[in-house]
C-alpha cells in the first residue's frame, strides 16, 4: 500500500468536490456562509431579480460590523448618523428577514466583526468549507477549516447554489520554529512572516501554518496568524488539529452536542495533513530571537524590528522596490535611518479581526495597568470584535483599566481598521494600529498605519510614540 | 453581474492609460467610503479617488479637485480604455467594487505581470479581463506610453495575443474555462445550476458523512 500523502486542505478539497462543470471548473460545497452588510446587498438583489432561493438557508449566518458606528447604540439602527451606512444595516436587517436567514442585529450581544462571531459561537468548525465576501475569512484557517474571502457575485453564487466555483490551489507549508519571547505574540510572527514571503508570495497557495510555535499559540493566536494570510497573497491558510481546539470548541452554541460531538471529533483528527504528504513550496521561520514587529510602509510586507531604523531606499535589491519603497516613505512622512521606536502618534487603535478578542485585550491592558495614555494622543479606542468579548472584558475589569487610562472602550465592530464609520484618521495622522493593512488612505484619507500587536499598540498608546513592549517588563 | 450575463470579451481595440505601480490594492481602486452603497452602480467616478482627486471623496460629492499630476487626469489618456499597471494589481481587500469602479469608469482589460487572486477571479465575474503578460512585454509597454502619442492595444482573447501601436506583439495564458466565460459571456450561476442534481446527490452523501454539519 503506498503511504497516504494528502495535506489537510487536500482531504478538506476533496471531502467537498462536488464534481466537475460542464465547462471544466470545480464546484466545491459550501459548509457555512458567513454575511454582512457591505458585500451582500447587491448579491441578495441579484437572488430577488432572478427570483432564486438560498440554496440551504440554515448554512447563513448574518451580522452587521463595516460600516456601523462603534458609540453608544442605545436607540438601535435609528441612531446611525450616517444616512448611507443606515441603508445598509436596514437592507441586510430586511434581507435576513425575507430569506429567513440567522441574523444577529445591532442590539443583539452576539452581534461583532463576523470573523470573531464566526468562532465564539462554534460556528466555524474543523474541516468546513467556509466563506465570506471579506478578505480576511482566512481567519477561520486556525480551526482546520478551508475559509475563503470572496466577492459579492460569489456571495449570490453561493446563496443560490451553496457551491463555489473554484480552482484548486497549490500547498505551501510554512513551518514556525523556537518559542516566542517575551512581548512577542502571534501578531509579531504573522508580520514577520510577511515581511518574509512578501505580499503576493503566497499568491494561488493555500498555506498551512505548521511547527512548535504554532502549536505552542493559543487558537486566538493562530486566528490572528490565519487572518493575515491573505495579507501574503494567499486566499485560505489553516492549521491542523489538535486537542487544545477541540477544547476550545467544545459546548460552544453552534458546536455539536453529544454522541455527535464525538463523532465529529474522530473525524477531524483524520484530516490532519499525512506524513508523507509533499508540498509545492515550503518555508521556514525560527522565532526564537524575534523581536515585536512594526510596519513601516503602506503594505504589510514593509515591516521592521521595533528596536530597528527606518529602512532606506537603497536598501533594497532592484530600482523597482527602491522607487516603492521611497513612496511609501514620503506618503509616511518617514526619513530613512529614524530610529522606529521614537516615531510619534496621534493615535491608537486596538481592534479588528486581526486583535480585537479577549485575550488581545488581556495582553495590552496588562500592559496599560497603572499607566495613562500620553497627553500628546488625540485619541486612543478599544473596539471589542464582539458583544460577548466586550461583555467578558467588563466582567474581568478590563473596561476599567482602559478606561482609568484614558482609553475609549467602545462598541463592537470593524472600526477604524477600514474607517467605513467616522473611527478614523485625518490627513496626516500617524496611528500604531492591530489591524491588518497598512495601505495609502486605509484608516482614513492620508491616514499613516503602524501595524502591531495589541501589547505594542498599548506601549504605545502610553509614551505616545511607537515603543518596545519588552521595556514595560 | 453576478448570475446575470455582461457583455461578451472577444476581440478589444483601446487606448492605454499606464498606472506605473506596483500592488495596487483594492482599497486604492475604490476606497471604503464608497462602499456604503447598496447598488452595483455608480461607482466609475470614485475610481482611484484619492489619487484622481486631491480632496477627499464622499458619495455624490462634485465639484473635486483634480489632482493633475494622476495619469488617469492626463488629457493624453482622457479616452482610456486599457489599463496598464505593474505585479500584484488589486491586492487586499475582496471587495468587488474595485472591479466595477474600473468597469463603470470604462477600463475593459487590465495588462500587468500579475494579480492577487480574488480580484483577478472577481474580473472574471463582471466581464473585466485581467491580462497577464511576462515583465519585459509590461516594461515595454511602460516605454511605448512615455512617449507624447498614445498608444492603443489590440486584445485578441481568441487568439490570446496582445499587439500595440508601438509593436510590441506578446502572447498571454488564461486557462480555457475563464477565457470561455468571457467569450460568451454566461451565466455563472445558471451554469452551475445546470448540475443541480448533482449538487443535490452531494449533499445527500456530505449530510450522511458529516451530520453535524446540518441544523436543519
Amino acid at each position: 500500500m503506498t503511504p497516504a500523502t494528502q495535506t489537510i486542505y487536500d482531504k478538506i478539497w476533496s471531502s467537498h468536490l462536488v464534481g466537475t462543470r460542464s465547462d471544466g471548473l470545480d464546484l466545491l460545497y459550501i459548509d457555512r456562509h458567513l454575511l454582512h452588510e457591505v458585500t451582500s446587498p447587491q448579491a441578495f438583489e441579484g437572488l430577488k431579480l432572478a427570483r432564486r432561493q438560498p440554496w440551504r438557508r440554515t448554512s447563513n449566518l448574518a451580522t452587521v460590523d463595516h460600516a456601523i458606528p462603534t458609540t453608544d447604540r442605545s436607540d438601535g439602527v435609528s441612531g446611525i448618523q450616517d444616512p448611507i451606512a443606515k441603508e445598509q444595516v436596514v437592507t441586510l436587517d430586511q434581507n435576513c428577514r425575507d430569506f429567513q436567514i440567522e441574523y444577529f442585529d445591532l442590539l443583539d450581544e452576539r452581534q461583532g466583526i463576523v470573523h470573531v462571531v464566526g468562532p465564539e459561537q462554534g460556528a466555524t468548525l474543523p474541516g468546513m468549507t467556509i466563506v465570506c465576501g471579506d478578505s480576511h475569512t482566512s481567519t477561520h484557517g486556525a480551526f482546520g477549516a478551508l475559509a475563503h474571502g470572496i466577492g459579492t457575485s460569489e456571495v449570490e453564487h453561493v446563496l443560490a447554489t451553496q457551491c463555489l466555483v473554484q480552482q484548486k490551489s497549490k500547498n505551501f507549508k510554512i513551518e514556525v520554529s523556537g518559542d516566542l519571547g517575551p512581548g512577542v505574540y502571534a501578531k509579531d510572527l504573522i508580520l514577520a512572516l510577511i515581511r518574509l514571503i512578501g505580499t503576493a508570495g503566497a499568491t494561488g497557495h493555500t498555506i498551512e501554518y505548521t511547527g512548535k510555535a504554532i502549536s505552542d499559540l493559543s487558537i486566538e493566536g493562530r486566528m490572528t496568524v490565519c487572518n493575515m494570510s491573505i495579507e501574503g497573497g494567499a486566499r485560505a491558510g489553516l492549521i491542523g488539529i489538535d486537542d487544545k481546539l477541540i477544547e476550545y470548541l467544545e459546548a460552544r452554541p453552534f458546536a455539536p452536542k453529544g454522541a455527535l460531538w464525538k463523532q465529529a471529533v474522530d473525524y477531524w483528527f483524520t484530516l490532519n495533513t499525512d506524513d508523507a504528504a509533499v508540498y509545492d513550496q515550503h518555508r521556514i521561520l525560527d522565532v526564537s530571537s524575534l523581536s515585536p514587529q512594526v510596519s513601516w510602509g503602506t503594505n504589510p510586507e514593509m515591516v521592521v524590528d521595533i528596536d530597528a531604523t527606518i529602512p532606506a531606499p537603497t536598501d533594497f535589491s532592484d530600482a523597482h522596490n527602491s522607487e516603492i519603497a521611497e513612496r511609501s516613505l514620503s506618503y509616511m512622512g518617514l526619513t530613512a535611518g529614524m530610529a522606529v521606536n521614537e516615531i510619534q502618534l496621534d493615535k491608537v487603535f486596538i481592534g479588528s479581526c486581526t486583535n480585537s478578542r479577549i485575550e488581545d485585550l488581556r495582553e495590552a491592558s496588562k500592559i496599560v495597568k497603572g499607566h495613562r495614555v500620553a497627553s500628546r494622543l488625540k485619541g486612543a479606542y478599544i473596539v471589542p470584535g464582539s458583544g460577548l468579548v466586550k461583555r467578558q472584558a467588563e466582567q474581568e475589569g478590563l473596561d476599567e483599566v482602559f478606561k482609568n487610562a484614558g482609553f475609549e472602550w467602545r462598541e463592537p465592530g470593524c472600526s477604524m481598521c477600514l474607517a467605513m464609520n467616522d473611527d478614523r484618521l485625518y490627513p496626516g495622522e500617524r496611528c500604531a494600529s492591530t489591524s491588518n493593512r497598512n495601505f495609502e488612505g486605509r484608516q482614513g484619507h492620508q491616514g499613516r498605519t503602524h501595524l502591531v500587536s495589541p501589547a505594542t499598540a498599548a506601549a504605545s498608546a502610553i509614551r505616545g510614540t511607537l515603543s518596545d513592549v519588552r521595556e514595560f517588563f | 453581474m453576478g448570475g446575470s450575463a455582461f457583455p461578451v470579451f472577444t476581440r478589444y481595440t483601446g487606448t492605454v492609460v499606464p498606472l506605473d505601480r506596483a500592488n495596487v490594492d483594492t482599497d486604492q481602486i475604490i476606497p471604503k467610503q464608497f462602499l456604503k452603497s447598496i447598488k452595483r452602480t455608480g461607482f466609475g467616478e470614485n475610481l482611484f479617488d484619492s489619487w484622481r482627486y486631491l480632496d477627499e471623496g464622499t458619495i455624490g460629492k462634485i465639484d473635486r479637485l483634480i489632482n493633475p499630476d494622476f495619469v488617469l487626469n492626463d488629457s493624453r489618456y482622457k479616452e482610456a480604455t486599457i489599463l496598464l499597471a505593474r505585479r500584484n494589481f488589486g491586492c487586499g481587500s475582496s471587495r468587488e467594487h474595485a472591479v466595477w469602479a474600473i468597469l463603470q469608469y470604462g477600463i475593459r482589460c487590465v495588462l500587468a505581470p500579475s494579480y492577487a487572486d480574488i480580484f483577478y477571479n472577481n474580473s472574471f465575474n463582471n466581464g473585466l479581463l485581467p491580462v497577464e503578460l511576462e515583465e519585459s512585454v509590461i516594461d515595454r509597454l511602460f516605454i511605448e506610453t512615455s512617449q507624447p502619442s498614445p498608444v492603443t492595444v489590440v486584445v485578441d482573447l481568441r487568439q490570446q495575443t496582445i499587439s500595440s501601436s508601438g509593436g510590441t506583439v506578446a502572447t498571454f495564458e488564461i486557462d480555457s474555462t475563464r477565457k470561455q466565460r468571457l467569450l460568451t459571456g454566461m451565466d455563472n450561476i445558471a451554469l452551475t445550476l445546470q448540475h443541480q442534481e448533482l449538487i443535490e446527490e452531494f449533499e445527500v452523501a456530505h449530510r450522511r458523512q458529516m451530520p453535524w454539519l446540518f441544523s436543519d
